[in-house]
């Protein structure tokens, strides 16, 4: 196949996806009796500064979150609990932070340090009860989410600081403040500089999976357990490592926003990144560079669906459903074109082996 | 290849079930349950109006939707406009933060935030814009020592509408036993359980009170009709017959329980009068709602900028003045109104005080 044609092949998939994505969003935006016109108006205007700003930011969120997931899916390791592994360690690593143990920019490392260590144990733990007892990650890694999360409550109520009607963990002193650059105007917000973290997960994954030993044996597990062991790879180790790593990762996931501007763990804890970046990992085939692609898509059409509701009749949640379309539209579609990619490559096989048959049978006849 | 599109779907299938779990936006898919009607675009040239409604939004027939009644009677009155944001659920702070920005670039004035989730967001905007008015419902000032002097925080006894509900309960409990159900565990919502519970001993100190909440801190344990209908179900199991819930929108799921649940069960609305929206087959089992009068506090916002004295700082509404109470539609209560309205000349003149925390 040329190089072309093998290009056109990639970007085939996604873009039937998000085609059929944006039929099946209008049609149902026209069911519900408003106009599908309106609606690809309001997300596919420029956005606003700020709102340019938040979308660099909540893709820097996303794209951690994608990429926890993605290192668990390269291993056939469904880790569903990414996020039950960053809620505990964003409220781990602001209760650090808060507690202001370190000095100045100590202290944020410190807490980073924290948070991939919190995150990497509570997935560990899944990673071992598979191990040692055979669990389905899937199961126990849901079950430690609705643990993590119950805990985080329950811890926050108990030593939290109540102010008015929320609590929240103590505020992180203005000497370990990461806040960024601002692109635009101050009102417009910075983009937090703790989103270089996504950039160096980013390179990091690509780098760990396609230049070391290790990334090998991960890519090597996922593709066919019975081979890998049989090249003397150690599936269990693997297993415990690599949830280990995906949980670390997750720990990072809410770190920017943490230093950037929450400045604690309160009411402005950003809940459900976890699945977001299952959904973003799926989307970009976790590869580095499609994960960004999902997470980008993502960032946008959430940061642009606020509009909706202000200016038109039609929810915000249409783009909950714009989005899970995309997801399934994606695993369709590259189940197609992978069909019809085998079945081209079969067809080439078939004519290569005839044109070698007649070649030889004029070569015998002649 | 093939192995890895299995994952996919797995995972696909796996996200969407997950975040459908939390997500309950439909709240008017009862049978005759309706949402408050609001026409925002009605008015005249009062004032333009900028709600952000909390997660659930309008249509949740309980928190919200009394935010927009209240709308509907400024659109009336006052002639004011407006526009309609809504939170959703797990978004980012930055969109809380732009949904308000957006309605101050768009001129409205007042901009009122309808949940304590607005808080931070307010406040991080409010300087910004010192010529626009912004309220709280439920809110605070999370940096106390940099005041804003163009923010109102509407404030509710929650515990002293809670208390007399709270003495209904306690007066038609048969079994001697009754629930209660939070949607969030935070100092909000155990101002209700906590006057619930001084009410219900008021009556009977012998009355046993179970409690539970959705979520601890999970803002979604206020949109989760699941989540609030397995917390009552447990308790009507287990020999509760009245059941006050504080949810928000997860509260349909507490009287669907009851509906199960059969007859002699019973479940208390909140916020609004959820008697008027529930369903008709909920409607035999609702005694009684605590009002928390939002929608007061919501008009009373909007019409003091109309006559140029906008309200600031803390606003508290309480049992003297109306901003709480509750609610005797259906009927089920009317042989111990005299009991209830005793207990509520009591707290006015401060002889009965009712506590904010259990």
């Amino acid at each position: 196949m040329s190089i072309v044609r093998r290009f056109g092949m990639g970007l085939l998939a996604p873009l039937t996806a998000v085609a059929a994505a944006m039929l099946i969003t209008s049609i149902v935006i026209s069911l519900s009796g408003s106009s599908a016109i309106e609606f690809w108006e309001i997300i596919f205007s420029r956005p606003a500064d700020r709102v340019f700003v938040n979308i660099v930011n909540q893709t820097s969120l996303i794209y951690l979150a994608g990429l926890a997931a993605a290192i668990g899916f390269r291993m056939n390791l469904f880790n569903i609990g990414v996020e039950g592994q960053y809620t505990l360690a964003s409220y781990a690593a602001a209760s650090l932070a808060g507690a202001a143990l370190f000095p100045g920019l100590l202290n944020v490392f410190m807490s980073l340090l924290l948070a991939v260590a919190v995150g990497a144990a509570w997935a560990g733990i899944a990673g071992v009860l598979k191990v040692t007892r055979g669990v389905s990650e899937v199961i126990s890694t849901i079950m430690l989410n609705a643990i993590a999360i119950t805990l985080v409550g329950y811890l926050l109520n108990r030593y939290g600081v109540k102010v008015g009607n929320g609590v929240r963990t103590e505020v992180i002193p203005d000497g370990s403040r990461v806040d960024g650059w601002f692109p635009f105007a101050e009102p417009d917000g910075p983009v937090w500089a703790l989103g270089l973290l996504a950039v160096l997960g980013g390179i990091g994954f690509w780098v760990l999976l396609n230049k070391t030993r290790f990334g090998f044996d991960l890519r090597a597990t996922g593709a066919s357990q019975s081979a890998a062991v049989a090249s003397g790879v150690n599936v269990n180790k693997m297993v415990v490592y690599s949830m280990l790593m995906s949980g670390g990762i997750a720990g990072l996931i809410w770190m920017p926003s943490l230093f950037g501007a929450a400045y604690s763990y309160g009411t402005t804890f950003q809940a459900f990144l976890g699945f977001t970046g299952i959904a973003v990992a799926l989307l970009g085939r976790n590869q580095p560079v499609g994960i960004l692609v999902g997470a980008v898509l993502f960032a946008f059409l959430n940061e642009q669906s606020n509009r909706l509701t202000l200016e038109t009749d039609i929810s915000a949640n249409v783009v909950q459903i714009t989005q899970g379309v995309i997801v399934l539209a994606v695993v369709v579609a590259y189940e197609v074109v992978r069909r019809y990619r085998t079945k081209l490559e079969q067809r080439s096989v078939t004519e290569t082996l005839e044109a070698d048959k007649t070649a030889k049978g004029k070569a015998v006849s002649a | 290849m093939r192995l890895s599109t299995r994952i996919a779907a797995v995972g696909a299938a796996a996200v969407l079930a997950l975040a459908g779990c939390a997500r309950d936006d439909n709240p008017g898919n009862g049978t005759s349950g309706g949402s408050v009607d609001l026409d925002c675009d009605a008015g005249g040239d009062g004032p333009k109006v900028g709600l952000a409604y909390d997660v659930g939004g309008r249509g949740d027939q309980s928190f919200n939707d009394s935010a927009a009644t209240g709308m509907q009677r400024a659109v009336e009155e006052l002639g004011a406009t407006c526009t309609e944001g809504e939170a959703q659920d797990g978004e980012a702070e930055s969109a809380r933060e732009d949904r308000l920005r957006q309605m101050a670039d768009g001129d409205y004035n007042p901009i009122i935030g309808i949940g304590f989730a607005y808080s931070e967001a307010v406040d991080a905007v409010a300087p910004d814009y010192p010529e626009v008015n912004f309220a709280v419902v439920d809110g605070y000032d999370p940096t106390p020592d940099e005041p804003n002097e163009n923010v109102a925080y509407l404030g509710f006894a929650e515990h002293e509408g809670s208390f007399l509900v709270g003495v209904a309960a306690a007066e038609k409990t048969e079994a001697d036993h009754v629930g209660f159900v939070g949607g969030v565990n935070n100092g909000l919502i155990q101002k209700f359980q906590a006057g619930y519970e001084a009410g219900v001993k008021a009556v009977n100190p012998d009355i046993e009170v179970d409690v539970t909440y959705i979520e601890q801190s999970n803002l979604s344990g206020f949109a989760d009709p699941a989540g609030g209908k397995a917390a009552a179900a447990g308790m009507y199991d287990g020999g509760a017959d009245i059941v006050y819930h504080a949810a928000g929108g997860s509260g349909s799921g507490v009287f669907d329980a009851a509906v199960e649940a059969g007859e002699g069960k019973w479940a208390i609305g909140v916020d609004s009068d959820q008697y008027l929206t529930a369903t008709e087959e909920q409607k035999k089992h609702i005694l009684t709602s605590m009002l928390k009068r939002v929608d007061v506090a919501t008009f009373d916002m909007i019409q003091s900028v109309a006559d140029g004295k906008p309200l600031t700082s803390y606003q508290t509404y309480n049992l003297e003045d109306d901003g709480v109470g509750y609610s005797t539609s259906g009927g089920f209560i009317d042989d111990i109104t005299d009991v209830i309205n005793g207990y509520a000349e009591q707290i006015k003149s401060g002889a009965v005080k009712v506590p904010e925390t259990p």
